[in-house]
């Protein structure tokens, strides 16, 4: 379907694979963690495409010295715990390319290495025994890996005991010796002579993690006291992360008993006060949209996250899919103005999981926050410096002390939704004194009480638009601007396709503009950028251009549309090739 | 608070659309003076509602309130709470709202056991809707949905409390003033989940659940020597569908809050104006 280009950056591609229950998460997880405390940038992903049946899982690595943001069709190395790993990996792999395995095992005796590729067969499970214990086999493969690669095996060393040092000393250190035996044998059994295979290191301090982290964190930076979830893949490590961290700073996590509950017990906390958030995937979003209209119509300010997977139904729950705009921009009955932000990265996670905090207090209207399975399950490298706590800035809004509510009140009644210029009313906490008032998801008068006058409800319903609308007038809604600004060809994209899409500019022979756009309600006009252009792409993983749709209506202009809904994220090379096919350029090969 | 509070500073001036002789009167006003009797504060108390006829009761009461969405009052109330813990939340509903749609929260709010007070105006019927079966109506109650009845046994919310877990079980009825208030004021002052099902008779679409009805086949079960802290004498009230009870039916006086339980004691509404001391320490585990 797509082109392969060899000129990649100076990247390496590392693989752990086998079946579920293998430990194949933590293998990976642990190497990626050695090869960020070496220094190097490093991007993971999670989920392989099963292309055959259920049951195998692997964890991929791409890592280089500068940063990487993508996942490309190539595998450098591999460590293979069964056959089909390597069937599954065939047209990732290359001549040169080296397989790890157990010829020991009994299922991987008469394992086939393709032609012109390297096995090297490591007695895993032997060494894991003579270690400590057969469990540490998959450590002795990533001890074998550093062989291959020349990595520094302390880096290794330093990994496993941050994974392992809750469970004390001893088990360290049997780690450590089990990744040694891997290592050394493979420097006693094999010649290996891969140059460009070897991992350098450089001094650097890099911080590792998703995008479901980044959104955790960025909710307790952002003084989120209170939050209720339930669980649900790929949303469901939001709530993890929060877990026992958002306590230390005076908050709660409460697991509710289904997604109704979670939006509403968001909801109260909300209302009580607290900076509140709930995250869910698209089921979860439509059983809260109910909800939604009487957050936004009480005006409360509430951070709902939205983490996307494959849809409709239960879809495919552990694939990727951007399917959820249309849901988030017009689902519920009524009219909602609403508030959309999509980051598309996982530092933007954190930033605007604080900036959707800010929105929400600011307007007191429910955020939708939008991620997706790509960008939640992801590992990433960053400087840690990304997440400067100190530039982390609260706004919380028109809210007034005790003081200030006679100045609010008629008749010694506070007055919660005043149609003021901008349409954002004083707001109390329940507790003032003096601010006793009801909020409803009745049309309400000034005073929260019930309506049904013809003209209060026009004052409302526009007092309420009158909030987007001077967002959209006022708040910054920058868009994310890369490659050539007067090139013909504009690719427009949302959410964690950004990677993929910057590293696939550079592959291109041709000069392209690509904007990046994390607000989609209010969002930024991009008119001029449409009009200047003479070819306009938009990129996103679902079938109809959700995104490309909202672009023709705002622009009037008819714009062209690169869709995967295959359930795997964007490549940097596949896309490229995409690009390329569009715009008729040569395609570098 | 300087002044002391009278039960009417519980009164907003809207004045109720219920219909003359509605249950639901009686049960507010028990709601108030128990409020009043226990010091508590309008500025400091939050009321939720849910949908149907008592659901306006927010609009009825001054005091903070959230009149939400059907069926989600205890959710709310639960979020309530935890944010401020200092807040008295009271959760009001229907039997629609808290045996039908908001079936599954109540289970839940029952086994979670936080610290406030849930009243069920139970009229055995859809009023607001004019007057269509609801859980807990009669297996032959006729309704224009219904016309030979629901056919099926009506909930028992008291067993279900029960099953969940329940540390504070008791049933009223809504014009005998005094127990009613009473018995709300208890549930009040229960450390944990309140819950107190309200006979609040509909009087215009429930022709056989009525006054006159309650007050000739209710039994206080404190006239009986009922002791609620003994869980099998509780258990037979409970299940015994063959007589309608008044009284506090089970008080587990061992119940400890989940407030208590997960020491969240302190309201979550002040945060800095920048990220919180120690945010730093997040990044830091990421190396």
């Amino acid at each position: 379907m797509f082109a392969r280009f060899d000129d990649m950056p100076a990247d390496f591609n590392w693989a752990v694979g086998g079946e579920a229950g293998d430990g194949i998460d933590s293998t990976g997880k642990i190497f990626a963690q050695a090869l960020s405390r070496a220094g190097r940038h490093v991007f993971t992903s999670k989920d392989f495409a099963s292309r055959i049946r259920g049951g195998y899982t692997a964890y991929k690595i791409r890592t280089a010295l500068e940063p990487v943001e993508s996942v490309v069709d190539r595998l450098d190395v591999l460590i293979a715990l069964t056959p089909r790993t390597i069937e599954e990996n065939l047209d990732e792999l290359h001549p040169g390319s080296i397989i790890i395995y157990d010829g020991e095992r009994t299922t991987m005796e008469n394992v086939t290495i393709p032609e012109e590729m390297l096995g090297v067969d490591v007695p895993l499970k032997r060494l894991a025994e003579d270690a400590g214990g057969a469990i540490m086999r998959n450590v002795v493969a990533l001890g074998a890996a550093c062989a291959v690669t020349g990595f520094p095996i302390e880096n290794l060393d330093s990994a496993l005991d941050k994974r392992f040092s809750s469970k004390g000393t001893v088990l360290v250190e049997n780690n450590q010796e089990a990744a040694r035996a891997g290592q050394q044998y493979v420097d006693d059994e094999y010649a290996i002579d891969t140059p460009e295979f070897h991992l350098e290191t450089t001094d650097a301090d890099y911080v590792l993690l998703n995008g479901d982290q980044a959104i955790g964190m960025g909710a307790i930076a952002a003084g989120c006291r209170f939050y209720a979830g339930y669980p649900i893949t790929p949303a469901t490590a939001v709530m993890e992360y929060l877990t026992g961290r958002i306590e230390r700073f005076g908050g709660h996590v409460l697991q509710a008993e289904d997604e109704l509950s979670a939006i509403n017990m968001a909801l109260g906390a909300a209302r009580a006060g607290a900076r509140a958030m709930t995250a869910t995937s698209g089921p979860g979003i439509d059983l809260m949209t109910e909800t939604f209209g009487l957050v936004a119509t009480s005006e409360t300010p509430l951070v709902i996250v939205d983490v996307m997977r494959s849809g409709p139904s239960t879809g495919m729950p552990t694939k990727q899919e951007q399917g959820d705009l249309n849901t988030l921009l017009y689902g519920g009955h009524g009219e909602v103005p609403r508030f959309v932000v999509a980051p598309t990265t996982i530092a933007e996670a954190f930033w605007k999981t604080v900036e959707a905090f800010n929105l929400a207090e600011r307007y007191q209207t429910p955020v939708y926050l939008v991620a997706d399975l790509a960008m939640a399950v992801t590992e990433q490298t960053f400087p840690h410096e990304v997440f400067d706590m100190d530039a982390v800035e609260i706004d919380r809004g028109r809210l007034l002390d005790a003081s200030e509510v006679e100045e609010w009140s008629i008749d010694g009644k506070f007055t919660p939704h005043a149609a003021t210029d901008n349409g954002v009313s004083p707001r109390v906490l329940p507790g003032t004194p003096g601010g006793v008032h009801m909020s409803t998801g009745l049309e309400h008068d000034a005073f929260g009480r019930r309506t049904e006058d013809t003209s209060v409800r026009v004052d409302q319903v526009d007092k309420r638009q009158r909030k987007y609308d001077v967002a959209g007038e006022t708040e910054s809604l920058e868009v994310r601007s890369f490659g050539a600004p007067e090139a013909e060809t504009l690719l427009l994209s949302w959410g964690s396709n950004e990677g993929a899409i910057v590293e696939a500019l550079e592959l291109l022979d041709e000069p392209v503009r690509f904007l990046s756009v994390p607000y989609l309600s209010p969002r930024p006009d991009l008119t001029a950028a449409v009009e200047d252009a003479t070819q306009v792409i938009v990129v996103e993983c679902n079938k109809t251009g959700q995104f490309a749709d909202l672009i023709e209506h705002d622009t009037l202009q008819r714009v062209e549309r690169i869709n995967k809904y295959d359930g795997v994220r964007f490549k940097a090379d596949e896309l490229a090739a995409a690009i390329a096919d569009r715009t008729q350029m040569e395609v570098p090969v | 608070m300087s002044t002391e509070i009278r039960f009417t500073d519980f009164k907003a001036d809207t004045q109720p659309t219920w219909c003359p002789g509605c249950g639901d009167f009686g049960t507010m006003n028990g709601m108030m003076k128990a409020l009043a009797e226990t010091g508590a504060h309008p500025d400091e108390t939050f009321i939720v509602a849910g949908i149907g006829c008592s659901g306006k009761i927010g609009s009825y009461m001054h005091a903070y309130a959230l009149h939400g969405v059907h069926g989600r009052a205890l959710p709310v109330g639960t979020g309530v709470k935890l944010a401020n813990p200092e807040l008295e939340v009271m959760v009001a509903g229907g039997d629609g709202d808290g045996f039908s749609i908001g079936a599954g929260h109540f289970v839940h709010a029952v086994r979670r056991n936080l610290d406030m007070t849930y009243i069920v105006m139970d009229n055995r019927i859809y009023g607001l809707t004019k007057g269509q079966a609801s859980p807990t109506s009669r297996a032959d109650f006729e309704t224009a949905t219904t016309p030979d009845g629901p056919q099926q046994p009506p909930v028992n919310p008291l067993a279900l409390a029960l099953a969940a877990g329940g540390t504070f079980i008791a049933q009223t009825f809504a014009t005998d003033a005094k127990r009613h208030a009473e018995i709300v004021q208890a549930a009040i002052e229960h450390d944990g989940f309140g819950f107190v099902n309200v006979f609040s008779p509909c009087v215009t679409f429930n022709d056989v659940d009525t006054y006159e009805y309650f007050r000739g086949n209710l039994v206080d079960v404190a006239d009986e020597g009922h002791d609620p802290t003994d869980y099998d004498a509780a258990t037979s009230v409970i299940m015994d569908r063959e007589q309608e009870y008044q009284g506090i039916l089970w008080r587990d006086d061992s119940s400890v809050s989940y407030h208590t339980q997960h020491g969240v004691t302190t309201p979550m509404t002040e945060i800095d104006e920048g990220a919180p001391e120690g945010a730093m320490d997040l990044v830091r585990e990421f190396y």
